[in-house]
């Protein structure tokens, strides 16, 4: 088995330099962007008065759109890092990918400091050409067309895992552990949880960023030709259809690094199981169909939309609960796990993906949604899935593979000052939602005021426990021989 | 509703926190049987799921039955046309009766905004999206005296947060 494995995995030599690569910009990129979030926070408790409306929602569509990218590329670096353990990857296409993301990034920031585009992350159709002269039409073409290169850089890197796992596994289905889960081939406990986790990734992601794609192009036509104007509610299906599945796939794909690391350090194996495919198969399933949730004030759709999305929106979390963070702590349990700074950060991950189940499934029923809706409930619960969730995933993974994880007194410190700001952080989100104060303000009222400061202390102590994780990592990285997982 | 819904989250989130805890607490010493710490896992997760899912068919049938009507469970109210534009409110008539019922039809001349209507007490209401191309209907019952606001909850450029507007409830003859 080992050797069957060892002449489809990727050489050792060539899957890691392009990972370094990923994690350094990833690590630098996320520091930047919180910085961007606390000064964000500082403007609405009104500590920072130099930021302007104008420059606030520049901020925030950086802040947006650089975050969810970042997240996606770093979460990407685990899937494919892990997953180049069992297939043979191309490192070319994972590096063009890079280069591909890089000018996306270019030509996003250029439409947002320089052609101060504004729209918001999910340019949401028709505001990308309404600008009321905020921005120009070309500032905002660049916008949708750098998403839309980024896209691609994906799909590229898709298309060469599903090739690889083709090649290897025979199909995609067979990957996800379809027949073994309706008992057309016999149980394989060594089939990796990773390679399941690959299919689901693959099978989402593709058809969301097409699905991204589609609207993309059509934002692009509209700009450049007003008169062809799309039906915005089917805009809307489109950018919340793409936006819910890509966020989706970037945990999915971040929480690799749990099922791949964690088993090392509690040195007891994660097996795949018949709970554990229909699990999966089930994630697969609802992450495509549960994106009405979003769309539960749009009362001009039918009905059975919303009540499908109030329903998947619970379900969808019964996986996570019930097998990943079940599985993860039964792992953890009396194994004498060492606690460093990456396992520390890995069940942290954990943590905050399984807790963000909580606001996320309550804001997604219809009663409660009418309001909590566009308040600062959202970023409140997407915080903790993306903050407290992906984010200790890949710092976790970038711990473990840049220093072992033996980060000593400093590392384990930031992990603490990290987790103390982000909870406080999502908290601060959520009891503001709770006082409806709306999302995506740039000036808030006196009243809701010392919750944007606490907000901004809280942004940056997570900024400062990040750094105390990262910097030493960043330091290490290009001479770090990385661990073998 | 919404301190009720805050207080929920917090208990639900405080079971999952206190769920780690108690793991990471007991993460050691090492027990090498780990065929027996899955085998009783496996039967607490089994349960954990039966519980989950009716728990799930519970809170589903009790929030979505009867279905949580935006418009139309108040008979015949009076309508009030409401157009958003960047960055204001057109609203058709800004005065209401304490007790009233009112249904908002909501639309856009330009671009997405959210009609938010928020009581004195400055507390959300009720909402709806006003969309291009759209009317969405929403019925708001006024149960206090005072100044209600309206204020945009979908991004829309600019002035966003400075779209808002005032309705009047005033007590009834």
């Amino acid at each position: 088995m080992a050797t069957q494995q060892a002449d489809y995995a990727t050489p050792e030599t060539e899957r890691t330099p392009v990972v370094k690569l990923y994690l350094a910009i990833g690590l630098i990129v996320f520091a930047a962007l919180m910085l961007v979030g606390v000064l964000m926070r500082a403007a609405q408790g009104a500590s920072l008065s130099s930021i302007g409306p104008a420059l606030f929602y520049q901020l925030m569509t950086l802040h947006g759109a650089g975050m969810v990218g970042t997240a996606g590329l770093a979460a990407l670096a685990v899937n494919w890092y892990f997953l180049s353990r069992y297939v043979r990857l191309n490192p070319r296409v994972f590096l063009g990918a890079l280069i591909l993301s890089l000018v996306a990034v270019a030509m996003i920031v250029g439409a947002i400091l320089i052609g101060k585009f504004a729209a918001g992350w999910t340019f949401l159709y028709p505001l990308p050409a309404n600008p009321l002269g905020q921005w120009g039409t070309g500032a905002a073409l660049f916008f949708v067309a750098g998403l839309l290169v980024l896209g691609v850089a994906f799909l590229l890197v898709y298309l060469d895992m599903g090739l690889a796992i083709v090649r290897r596994y025979g199909s995609i289905a067979r990957a996800l552990g379809l027949p073994m889960l309706f008992g057309r081939e016999p149980l394989d406990r060594t089939h990796p949880p990773t390679v399941v986790a690959s299919a689901m990734v693959l099978i989402v992601n593709v058809a969301g960023i097409a699905a991204g794609a589609v609207v993309l192009v059509m934002t692009m036509l509209h700009l450049v030709f007003p008169a062809l104007a799309p039906d915005a509610l089917l805009m809307k299906n489109l950018i919340y259809f793409f936006g819910h599945v890509f966020i989706n796939a970037t945990i999915y794909s971040a929480v690799i690094a749990v099922y791949e690391i964690l088993p090392l350090y509690a040195r007891r194996p994660w097996k795949v199981s018949r709970p554990f495919l229909a699990a999966w198969l089930a994630v697969t399933l609802m992450v495509l169909a549960v994106y009405p949730h979003h769309l539960l004030m749009d009362f001009a759709l039918p009905a059975w939309m919303a009540v499908m999305g109030q329903i998947l929106s619970y379900t969808s979390g019964i996986p996570v609960l019930v097998v990943t963070a079940f599985g993860g702590l039964m792992l953890i349990y009396r194994s004498g796990i060492r606690w460093d700074a990456a396992s520390s950060l890995l069940v942290l991950g954990l943590f905050g993906w399984a807790v963000g189940i909580v606001p996320a499934v309550i804001d997604g029923m219809i009663s409660v949604n009418l309001v909590m809706h566009n308040t600062q409930w959202v970023p409140g619960h997407f915080h903790f899935y993306l903050l407290i969730g992906v984010v200790p995933m890949v710092l976790g993974f970038a711990s473990y593979l840049g220093s072992n994880g033996e980060q000593g007194q400093t590392g384990r410190l930031g992990v603490g000052v990290f987790a103390v700001g982000a909870v406080l952080l999502c908290l601060t989100f959520l009891v503001s939602g709770a006082n409806s104060v709306p999302r995506r303000f740039a000036v808030h009222e006196e009243a809701w005021q010392w919750l944007g400061n606490l907000g901004a202390l809280s942004g940056g102590l997570v900024l400062i426990g990040t750094l105390m994780i990262a910097l030493p990592i960043l330091m290490r990285l290009p001479r770090a021989r990385l661990t073998t997982a | 509703m919404q301190t009720a819904v805050l207080l929920i989250t917090l208990l639900g989130m405080a079971l999952v926190a206190a769920a780690f805890y108690v793991v990471v607490a007991r993460s050691g010493p090492r027990d090498d049987d780990y065929s027996g710490i899955t085998q009783q896992g496996y039967l607490i997760r089994r349960w954990w799921f039966l519980f989950l899912c009716g728990f799930g068919v519970l809170v589903s049938a009790w929030s979505l039955i009867p279905f949580p009507l935006q418009a139309g469970g108040v008979g015949a109210p009076r309508a009030i046309d409401v157009t958003g534009r960047m960055w204001s409110w057109d609203i058709a008539s800004r005065t209401a009766q304490v007790g009233e019922s009112v249904r908002f039809r909501v639309t856009s001349a330009d671009v997405n905004h959210g009609f938010a209507v928020y009581s004195p007490d400055d507390q959300i209401v009720a909402q709806t999206q006003a969309m291009p191309g759209y009317v969405n209907e929403v019925d708001v019952t006024f149960e206090q005296p005072g100044q209600y606001r309206v204020l945009c909850l979908e991004y829309c450029g600019l002035a966003h947060h400075a779209m808002a507007a005032e309705i009047t409830v005033s007590e009834g003859s």
